[in-house]
């Protein structure tokens, strides 16, 4: 009679630590698969490198906000005082799964619509990493020019919140553009680059033009009719290619929820290595 | 009596998932779903290299040697078709993975040999190229580093108890092959000299 209790007590003990040793053993295995550290993400801005003032902090962040809330995609701006010996590529990737930029699959939304745009001063490397849903609007090639004529430059010239503002807006200018648009923008960089030997400027002229009219004056006069809807697609003969499917599946999303401008967090998005990265 | 009737198919059901009825077919899906984005990537980037060497051909002509190789190297890669059943057959997969090397390292030597063409440089055509081709190599790397670690999951399972009594007895599943480090000698620390 008097044994039972003790045993029973015994046995729990003994379950207790068991336990813990397996918790403790679970939790090593983890910290040495992920080894890697990575930094907090604080907010959009996520300046460990102290590249930037808090009035510049401040405006890119309210740039980046407002991105979110017109289309759901989330940008981040990082500055790292180092990569740890990692390739920046190899960094950057992980950097954006870690924190899940952009969306996570839910419903018709848009997923992995989400970017960094990471710098390591001292490392001189700077990176526009992308994630899987926007592979197709902000292009390896576009993500190159961005960075070889908005960014570097001003690198070069020591003007490092420069030469972030102004890629942080070239990108947000890509990623605020109507489906269809971007796209064809895209392409235009790719295609631009194939004939710019042939130098036919007058024929560039007007095809951008065309691309002037049909993607911007007719939408503007659509949205002029059906206001508060910038997104829907335009739906214009024959440029429909796109838009059929990928235009109209996010074009009825409703308000982000993070859009409150509190907490910042990612939605879940995941990359896969796209993107460009440059050093100066 | 009426409990066990309840329990029994329970316990059966539990029995049955704890043994790898669901989780081998899940990390072997998953395993392959990641194959498929390596493949995707390796595609792409054989079709970028028909245009990078038309584009290097037309700026550096005398270069052909290197051209030559390229285009080799990329119709021994595309000629090796690899289902997702020669996953498990490291032969087959060691003759797709040593392809496709030899691809990676002429199309690198190509990049080490057209820095001394300053006008190629300076052609926006062909930096694009460049730069999509690296996007491509990085994507490659990272699609290979995902698919490794699928595999390694889908291995440990098959392996593991109990996982391992369904893997063997149902579904008779064989280990996946995982790729190995890219570059020859990687796995070997670098030589340092220090000038003596």
């Amino acid at each position: 009679m008097t044994r039972a209790p003790a045993l029973a007590g015994g046995l729990k003990a003994w379950l207790g630590q068991w336990l813990a040793v397996t918790l403790l053993l679970v939790a090593a295995a983890h910290s040495a698969a992920f080894a890697q550290t990575f930094p907090k993400l604080t907010g959009r801005v996520v300046d460990n490198a102290n590249l930037l003032d808090p009035a510049q902090e401040a405006s890119l962040t309210a740039k980046l906000e407002a991105l979110e809330k017109q289309s759901t995609r989330q940008l981040v701006v990082v500055t790292l005082p180092d990569l740890q010996g990692y390739e920046i590529e190899e960094y950057g990737y992980q950097l954006g799964r870690k924190w899940g930029i952009g969306q996570a699959e839910k419903g018709s939304l848009e997923k992995d619509n989400g970017a960094l745009l990471i710098v390591a001063p001292n490392e001189r490397k700077v990176r526009i990493e992308v994630g899987y849903g926007l592979e197709g609007v902000l292009t390896d090639a576009l993500s190159s020019v961005i960075i070889q004529q908005d960014i570097l430059p001003r690198f070069r010239d020591k003007d490092m919140p420069g030469g972030i503002a102004a890629g942080t807006d070239a990108i947000i200018t890509q990623l605020t553009l109507p489906e269809e648009e971007a796209r064809a923008y895209a392409a235009k960089v790719e295609e631009e680059s194939r004939k710019a030997d042939d130098g036919d400027g007058i024929g560039l002229f007007i095809f951008w033009l065309i691309i002037i009219f049909f993607f911007f004056v007719i939408p503007m006069i659509h949205a002029a009719r059906s206001k508060g809807r910038p997104y829907r697609s335009s739906g214009i003969g024959g440029i429909t290619t796109w838009g059929a499917s990928s235009g109209s599946s996010w074009g009825g999303s409703s308000g982000s929820s993070w859009g409150g401008g509190g907490g910042f967090g990612g939605g879940g998005g995941s990359f896969g290595g796209g993107g460009s990265s440059g050093g100066w | 009596m009426r409990i066990t009737r309840y329990a029994l198919p329970l316990v059966a059901a539990l029995s049955l998932t704890a043994c790898g009825i669901n989780s081998v077919p899940t990390a072997e899906e998953n395993a392959k779903a990641k194959w498929a984005d390596v493949e995707n990537q390796y595609q792409r980037r054989a079709d970028l290299v028909p245009n990078l060497v038309s584009t290097v051909k037309a700026g550096a002509a005398s270069e052909e040697k290197i051209l030559t190789q390229v285009t080799e190297a990329r119709a021994k890669a595309t000629a090796i078709n690899i289902t997702t059943e020669d996953l498990s057959d490291p032969e087959t997969f060691e003759k797709f993975s040593q392809a496709q090397n030899q691809l990676t390292q002429a199309l690198g030597q190509l990049r080490t040999v057209v820095e001394a063409y300053p006008q190629l440089q300076s052609q926006q055509n062909f930096t694009t190229l460049m730069s999509q081709l690296e996007g491509t190599e990085n994507r490659i790397s990272v699609a290979r580093r995902d698919y490794n670690e699928a595999v390694r999951e889908y291995n440990t399972t098959i392996r593991t108890f109990p996982d391992s009594i369904g893997a063997n007895l149902i579904h008779g599943a064989k280990p996946m092959v995982p790729f190995k480090a890219t570059t020859a000698g990687a796995e070997e620390a670098p030589k340092v000299d220090f000038g003596q």
